[in-house]
């Protein structure tokens, strides 16, 4: 019983505190990325007795500003559901996170552990479930600041999530038919299978469209440039203009957040999530007949590592497109979610259906 | 335990229903009701029907109420620019149906009740769902697309008369 406690303790909290220390990183990635990206040097100042460390101390120099922030509430907005926004938008993100595995299981004490927070048959529809509901923390910080503008803002912001989240909806569903079942584990597991013997079965190369899809609608989904039209920090108002301190952070974090759930859910989708190709149960089986034995503990310690790595890829590239594209404008954004990648997703799932009927089950 | 969760799943589920009919403001009656929603479905959870507590979060909670309260937003104006409710009268009525319904859902599904149960199987999957709504429920199914697309097509031809 104890043990049984321990071991749930245990996958929540590695999951808990890899999504915040991650979230907490990527401001500090993001300035210092941008800043690459542009020729400039970056956030560098922070310093903690005249250490600066690439201005990681940043981070920490941000929170504690936004704590120590007045927290200001306009005389006319809904006190309830103002203070209830923040929490709602961020812990919706975080919670989403909890389906999504991070490895195969691991054998504790005479268990057979699998590595994720929850074991849940319906896990994508998990993800989903818990990225809809964000849309209310959003609506909610709109309509309690008691101001047209972030009303008007909070609109946009769920008018985009909605048409977004349809179209992640749409665009899993190929890899969903593919491999028969909603359980997250049970995808990642799936594309450990070879085709022709030598090519790992990824989302990316059996649904490419799929991936391209997937992507695009998700970062329509986090609100993030080139779908930032919700927010438009430098000159249309958005939603959260009416907050600040941390509060504001909190909806700057569930972008963040938000991101590393969309990284975590392409991984596993598309890209083998903690498959490292041609590595078993036992070691590596290359094709060509050589294979390497490795003891069971490395084994799952090169899976959580493939699993991380692969995710810091993923936000890697997706703060390159931020920091590469100009913003849409809010009705170009809509048609490219309704008109573009909405029909392009049933034509996936119609695709792969045919294809499925044809080849068989598999 | 299955009765510790079940009981506060079913006190939040009834407090959010009484919020929703008991709050004059209809943002807050909207938001009750999506809690409402989503304690249901954690009800549908300890009854081992996975799939459709994901389906009623997403499709209830996570698209027709946020519809709704967007409508709320947008159309619905706050107390202090409508005055008092001009059909007051309508609540006496109120009183006696919604009396009504109780007694018939008293009848209906108080002599079955035999406290929480369990899950109930292997059934709640997507997979025996899906086979259910194809095969046993093909019918109402099909009669609900219908519905669906009457639906849309009237939104289609509201919104180009519109424009």
């Amino acid at each position: 019983m104890l043990i049984d406690l321990g071991i749930a303790f245990g996958r929540v909290a590695f999951v808990m505190l890899f999504v915040l220390n991650v979230a907490a990183l990527l401001g500090w990635v993001e300035r210092k990325q941008s800043a690459i990206m542009q020729d400039r040097i970056g956030a560098n100042r922070a310093s903690i007795f005249g250490f600066r460390v690439l201005g990681l101390f940043h981070p920490l120099a941000d929170t504690l500003k936004m704590l120590t922030k007045e927290d200001f509430r306009p005389a006319r907005a809904d006190r309830l559901l103002f203070d209830l926004a923040p929490a709602v938008s961020v812990f919706f993100a975080l919670v989403a996170f909890a389906s999504i595995p991070f490895g195969d299981t691991l054998r504790v004490a005479g268990r057979v552990v699998p590595l994720q927070a929850v074991t849940l048959n319906v896990g994508v529809l998990y993800v989903l479930a818990m990225l809809s509901l964000g849309v209310y923390g959003v609506m909610m910080a709109g309509w309690s600041s008691a101001n047209n503008y972030a009303l008007l803002g909070g609109q946009r912001a769920a008018a985009l999530m909605i048409s977004a989240e349809i179209a992640i909806g749409a665009s899993i569903m190929g890899v969903v038919m593919i491999h028969g079942s909603l359980n997250l584990m049970d995808i990642v597991r799936g594309q450990g299978y070879l085709l022709w013997g030598w090519v790992p079965a990824w989302g990316i190369i059996t649904q490419p469209l799929a991936f391209i899809l997937f992507v695009t609608a998700g970062i329509a989904a986090t609100k993030r440039i080139p779908f930032d039209m919700p927010e438009g920090e430098s000159e249309i108002i958005g939603y959260f203009v009416e907050y600040s301190g941390m509060k504001f952070g909190m909806f700057l974090m569930t972008d963040m957040v938000e991101t590393i759930v969309l990284a975590g859910l392409s991984t596993s989708l598309f890209l083998g999530g903690w498959q490292i190709p041609y590595l078993f149960a036992e070691g590596f089986h290359f094709p060509w007949g050589a294979g390497i034995a490795l003891p069971p503990l490395l084994v799952t310690l090169l899976q959580v590592s493939a699993f991380v790595g692969k995710v810091a890829a993923v936000i890697f590239v997706l703060m390159l497109i931020r920091w590469t594209l100009p913003r849409f404008r809010y009705d170009q954004a809509m048609r490219l979610g309704w008109l573009g990648l909405f029909p392009l997703a049933i034509a996936n799932i119609v695709l792969t259906g045919l294809v499925l009927a044809a080849w068989g089950n598999r | 335990m299955a009765h510790v969760a079940f009981f506060a799943i079913a006190a939040i589920a009834v407090a959010s229903a009484l919020g929703l009919i008991l709050r004059p403001n209809a943002i807050h009656g909207a938001l009750f009701l999506v809690v409402n929603l989503g304690s249901v479905a954690a009800l549908y959870l300890t009854l081992g029907a996975e799939f459709l507590a994901a389906a009623q979060v997403i499709v209830y909670a996570g698209a027709i109420m946020v519809l709704f309260v967007f409508a709320i937003m947008v159309l619905i104006p706050g107390k202090e620019e409508t005055g008092p409710d001009p059909r007051r009268g309508a609540r006496l009525v109120a009183v006696p149906v919604g009396a009504l319904l109780l007694l018939l859902l008293v009848i209906a599904v108080g002599g079955r009740w035999s406290g929480p149960r369990g899950p109930a199987g292997p059934s709640g999957s997507a997979g025996a769902v899906g086979r259910l709504l194809f095969t046993n429920y093909l019918f109402p199914f099909e009669l609900t697309s219908v519905l669906l697309l009457a639906a849309m097509v009237g939104v289609l031809l509201l919104a180009r008369r519109r424009a």
